[in-house]
């Protein structure tokens, strides 16, 4: 078994890797490419498309016990999970329940019952009104442009201590996992929030730190390399062979992590948790299976330029 | 052989005295990691200020206001250093303020709700100058009066207009018989100062291009370049009036802070663990190194008063992850050179050298994306880009610097058996 994988050719077998790889990026691709048309795959949650808020004076000093009860009570009769359930109050009695829209007999429905179980009369509804998107169209777009700016100076950084060619793969590899993660978010309907951007900054980060290994014993082999007929192909797989247990011991230390909060993680923590899961994983396998033959696939066959 | 054990020492009870630090604060240098870093609003909860735009006209759109109130708020927010806050419109004409647990909400709702109308007025309440003559507001720190003690306070420049109009009302503050010959600064319709005109320098008003609002002697650096900010950002489209001011919970969930932070540390238990099982002896220098990143991490992070919600500890776990895969990636190519049948010492050496490229390009590629976040970003990516920054420089540090250490340290002690090492 060992021999089998230590034969294994990443960059004559990168035909079948791009087809798995295709698999888990298409879902997310076709979700982004579709937003520009109005049709929307993402579950956007209130921070990006606005919502309901609700407040009401439970009489009762509110836990996490009280505040799970009653996203219960709204998801049930709302049919749509809540965003938020959060304790309010100087005396910590009330409860301010933030959700997607939801029309006025919703509203008054989910205070029935909840004035039911926690005996409330009518004046203790204290607030039910609308409200608009936290992160609107101004603040997306700066964190757009501020995540550009990042990619194409790292490019140029890639280009200055690796070539154009590799910094190009290791975007490349970058775009596939925060695809992956998308791909994620909508097949599993995960409610898009600020959460997000958390996720995706961080698999961003751990993306572009798994490719760069990888390449460090590339340029490495490629100098010691020099002269002998070895190809680029042949000093790529045997990197990546090289650099093997090193990628799969960090995957497996930071997935620990990652699947403890997942466990023990409240709900909006899971919803945290989960995507970076994801997203790790798709970081090692990017970094092991796309990036370097991504970087052969990019070099001509007759090149013979060593670094 | 001594020299190891002294080595290993220092670094044991530097690691002890962080942890000490961490946990009870020294004096007032390092506070409390508790009292020092500010939870945000997902994890903890904060304040909830309320405010309501105060127009005549009840049937007029206000949305465009709104937006514009609103992106003002923002800028105001980040200008008092609560990047972690929320600003969204609720209702017509209320906007929500979010912001995470803070001493004084009181002082908060004042600075944020301020309209930064900036008025010139005689005693009668006549309006000689408007917020439409000023040029723009800067901060300065020197003296503003005859006395010479410096203070921080902020000039205001005039435009051509202004000028003009600065001279009309010296001159004809200057010119009453009744005595009261000042110009009052008023900001948001409250006197700010009113310096009197002096007749015998100035009988025909004054013709300058500047002015200077001076705000007391106990006005911090800070005050006044807020002030100046946002009487150059110009004025809010109406006033803002707050109609509430209320505690809110941990967005996230009540327990939300208290269930990740054991999760995280069991997580960090088991990453330790199987270190020292994979690595052996490295695996332990490992689990030292990363206590010590912890600890110092932990008194960074309250000495900088860091804002620290869900991105922030996203940006941590990255940087612990990266701490641990340098370790990993050195160790490796220990492996790979002690496989080779080289000395321990030497594959030690040239271990460190071989990773070395690898680690420094991978972490100067995070640093970048970390500055260029911290600039460009905002909000919470700011949150996200500070703990990134301050954790990847450390732990770069910690990993190719303490380890090895602890490396030739674990050699000097005679631990020499490749055995101990896993081959």
């Amino acid at each position: 078994m060992r021999d089998k994988i230590r034969g294994f050719s990443f960059t004559k077998n990168f035909k079948f890797i791009s087809i798995i790889a295709a698999l888990f990026v298409i879902v997310g691709l076709v979700g982004l490419l579709l937003l520009p048309f109005g049709v929307q795959l993402f579950n956007f949650d209130i921070d990006f498309v606005g919502g309901t808020t609700m407040q009401f004076d439970l009489h009762t000093p509110v836990t996490a016990e009280i505040t799970s009860d009653v996203a219960a009570v709204v998801q049930e009769v709302s049919g749509k999970p809540a965003s938020s359930v959060t304790k309010a109050g100087d005396s910590g009695t009330q409860v301010v329940i933030k959700s997607l829209e939801l029309d006025s007999e919703t509203r008054d429905a989910i205070f029935d019952a909840l004035a039911e179980k926690y005996g409330m009369q009518d004046t203790d509804n204290l607030k039910s009104d609308y409200v608009s998107a936290s992160v609107g169209s101004d603040l997306r777009n700066k964190a757009i442009k501020a995540s550009l700016i990042a990619v194409a100076l790292i490019l140029v950084y890639i280009t200055i201590r690796f070539e154009f060619r590799s910094g190009i793969a290791a975007i490349i590899a970058l775009v596939h996992d925060l695809l992956v993660m998308l791909s994620m978010y909508i097949i599993f309907r995960i409610p898009f929030n600020m959460n997000f951007i958390a996720a995706a900054l961080t698999i961003f980060g751990y993306s572009i730190n798994a490719t760069i290994v990888v390449f460090d014993r590339i340029r490495e082999n490629r100098k010691k390399e020099m002269g002998k007929k070895t190809t680029f192909a042949e000093i790529v797989d045997k990197s990546i062979h090289q650099t093997m247990t090193r990628s799969l011991n960090t995957t497996i230390t930071t997935l620990i992590v990652m699947v403890c909060l997942l466990i023990l993680g409240v709900s909006s923590i899971r919803n945290f948790a989960a995507p970076i899961c994801v997203g790790v994983i798709a970081g090692c396998f990017s970094s092991v299976c796309l990036s370097g033959p991504l970087w052969n696939l990019f070099t001509p066959k007759n090149d013979v330029r060593t670094k | 052989m001594k020299k190891s054990v002294i080595t290993l020492l220092i670094i044991l009870a530097l690691t002890a005295a962080l942890l000490f630090a961490a946990f009870n604060g020294i004096g007032s240098i390092i506070p409390r990691t508790q009292d020092g870093i500010v939870l945000g609003l997902d994890l903890v909860g904060g304040s909830e200020i309320t405010y309501e735009a105060q127009v005549t006209d009840k049937s007029g759109d206000l949305s465009e206001g709104m937006s514009s109130a609103i992106a003002m708020l923002r800028q105001r927010l980040d200008a008092l250093g609560y990047t972690e806050a929320n600003a969204y419109q609720a209702g017509d004409r209320q906007i929500v303020v979010e912001i995470p647990s803070i001493s004084d909400p009181e002082d908060a709702v004042q600075k944020l709700g301020s309209t930064a109308v900036v008025t010139f007025e005689d005693a009668d309440g006549k309006q000689w100058i408007t917020g439409s003559d000023l040029d723009k507001a800067y901060y300065e720190y020197g003296p503003t009066d005859n006395s010479g003690v410096p203070n921080h306070h902020v000039v205001l420049t005039f435009n051509a207009e202004g000028q003009k109009k600065f001279l009309e009302g010296t001159r004809s503050v200057v010119q009453r018989s009744d005595g009261k010959n000042y110009l009052a600064i008023c900001l948001d319709g409250e006197v700010v100062s009113s310096p009197t005109v002096d007749k015998k320098n100035n009988p025909d008003g004054i013709n300058s291009d500047s002015a200077v609002i001076t705000m007391g002697n106990d006005a911090t650096a800070e005050d006044a370049t807020y002030l100046a900010n946002i009487i150059s950002a110009g004025q809010m489209p109406f006033d803002l009036e707050c109609v509430k001011l209320q505690g809110v919970g941990a967005s996230l969930g009540e327990r939300s802070l208290q269930t990740s932070l054991l999760a995280g540390l069991i997580g960090l238990l088991i990453v330790m663990l199987f270190m020292i099982v994979v690595y052996r002896v490295m695996g332990v220098i490992s689990c030292i190194a990363l206590t010590l990143y912890g600890a110092l991490m932990a008194v960074l992070l309250s000495v900088f008063r860091i804002n620290l919600s869900l991105p922030g500890i996203a940006g941590i776990i990255l940087t612990v992850g990266m701490a641990v895969d340098a370790n990993v990636v050195i160790y490796e190519r220990i492996k790979e050179e002690l496989r080779t049948g080289k000395t321990l010492l030497y594959a030690i050496d040239t271990g460190y050298k071989g990773a070395l490229r690898a680690i420094v390009d991978s972490n100067i590629t995070t640093i970048i994306a970390g500055v260029v976040l911290w600039i460009f970003g905002t909000g919470t990516i700011i949150g996200f880009a500070q703990t990134l920054l301050i954790g990847v420089i450390l732990s770069m540090i910690i990993m190719l610097v303490v380890t090895r250490l602890l490396l030739h340290a674990a050699v000097g002690l005679k631990i020499r058996s490749p055995k101990a090492y896993c081959v």
